[in-house]
């Protein structure tokens, strides 16, 4: 049965399409066959991440209108033949999207993906919300800062009111936490909110911590997903996620400040 | 470095500040969030209604919503004038 997994956040700019790239090709390289949506119509980004810039010919809003099919659009990972990319259209029309599209297209695809990513757009209009609608899981991606885990807050209220399931009265849809751009040493200092923190306030299963990471402006410069770069900390971190949700045991890493600086100390990225 | 300083040796580190002014925050969010979307237009039409009959001000009525495990509580809060109603 395919999975439909939203990353979301609410706010901008804390990592949600490096998210969705990274977990979308951690699942196809895993061999599970994987279609990554960009929902940012307007502000299409996720092609830029995953490198297929230029070899977008169909989007998103093509195949809702009829004018392109969906194997016309879909654009096959230059890294892995296990993963689709759907970028988003770069129409300023703001109805481009509609749930009945955007829903049918989605029953395509189910029939023959494992999973499918979608990339959330930052705030709750309305791409925010068809990218959440017919979600079975959420990635709420938060960074430890005030307005961050105030807005992922209200995107988790969102999504158990205004969601296809809660709806239509089913089973809630699973609600993970990746707490991303964390300084374990910001946190020792007293100048970061600490993972417990925010755990508190939004008391969430968490999928894994991602620490700030040089690895991963690197990554979006040369557009290769930055769970790739096999050697990086913020790498290491999106393979754990993805072996974390696909069941396997798999220990937190990358909150203390210890084991950050020891790898600083001999080398590592 | 003055500044970065006086963070390290005050007692209230901002991280901490910033947990609770978030959990003040998300918790007074959380209450309104359930709060059926109706409400304040169904405030304004009540009041009208009483207006018609009773000479209150603006803020005499007062509604409030609340909702624990089993029920949902409506409350309507009128304040009535002093001055006797005269009945014609």
């Amino acid at each position: 049965m395919a999975r439909i997994i939203v990353v979301t956040s609410g706010k901008g700019g804390v990592g949600k399409t490096t998210t969705s790239a990274a977990i979308a090709m951690g699942l196809a390289k895993k061999g599970h066959k994987t279609a990554v949506i960009d929902f940012d119509v307007g502000l299409r980004n996720l092609d830029l991440i995953m490198g297929c810039e230029r070899r977008v010919v169909y989007d998103f809003v093509n195949v809702i209108n009829g004018e392109a099919t969906l194997n016309q659009a879909l654009i096959r990972d230059k890294n892995c033949n296990q993963l689709y990319i759907l970028p988003a259209s770069q129409t300023r029309d703001k109805d481009a999207l509609s749930q009945e599209g955007v829903g049918k297209i989605l029953e395509e695809l189910k029939k023959d993906f494992k999973y499918i990513v979608c990339d959330s757009p930052a705030g709750i209009e309305k791409g925010a919300h068809l990218a959440m609608y017919f979600a079975d899981d959420a990635f709420i991606v938060t960074n430890p800062e005030v307005s961050s885990v105030r807005d992922s807050d209200r995107m988790l209220g969102i999504l158990s009111s205004k969601s296809r399931r809660a709806e239509q009265n089913e089973e809630p849809i699973k609600e993970y936490l990746l707490l991303s751009r964390y300084s374990p040493g910001r946190v020792k200092l007293g100048e970061m909110l600490s993972l417990e923190d925010v755990q508190d306030i939004l008391s969430l299963h968490l999928l894994g911590v991602i620490p700030e990471s040089k690895s991963v402006l690197n990554a979006s410069n040369s557009g290769m997903p930055v769970i790739l770069d096999e050697k990086s900390d913020a790498g290491q971190a999106y393979a754990d996620i993805v072996d974390r949700y696909l069941g396997e045991e798999r220990p937190h890493r990358f909150i203390d400040e210890d084991k950050g600086f020891f790898r600083k100390l001999f080398g590592g990225k | 470095m003055s500044l970065l300083d006086y963070f390290k040796t005050s007692k209230t580190s901002t991280a901490s500040l910033a947990k609770e002014r978030l959990q003040i925050l998300v918790a007074h969010e959380r209450t309104s969030r359930n709060q059926p979307s109706y409400l304040p237009q169904m405030q304004k039409e009540l009041l009208d209604v009483i207006r018609k009959y009773i000479n209150v001000g603006q803020d005499a009525i007062s509604v409030s919503f609340e909702q624990d495990e089993d029920q949902e509580t409506l409350e309507l809060n009128i304040v009535l004038p002093d001055l006797p109603i005269k009945h014609t």
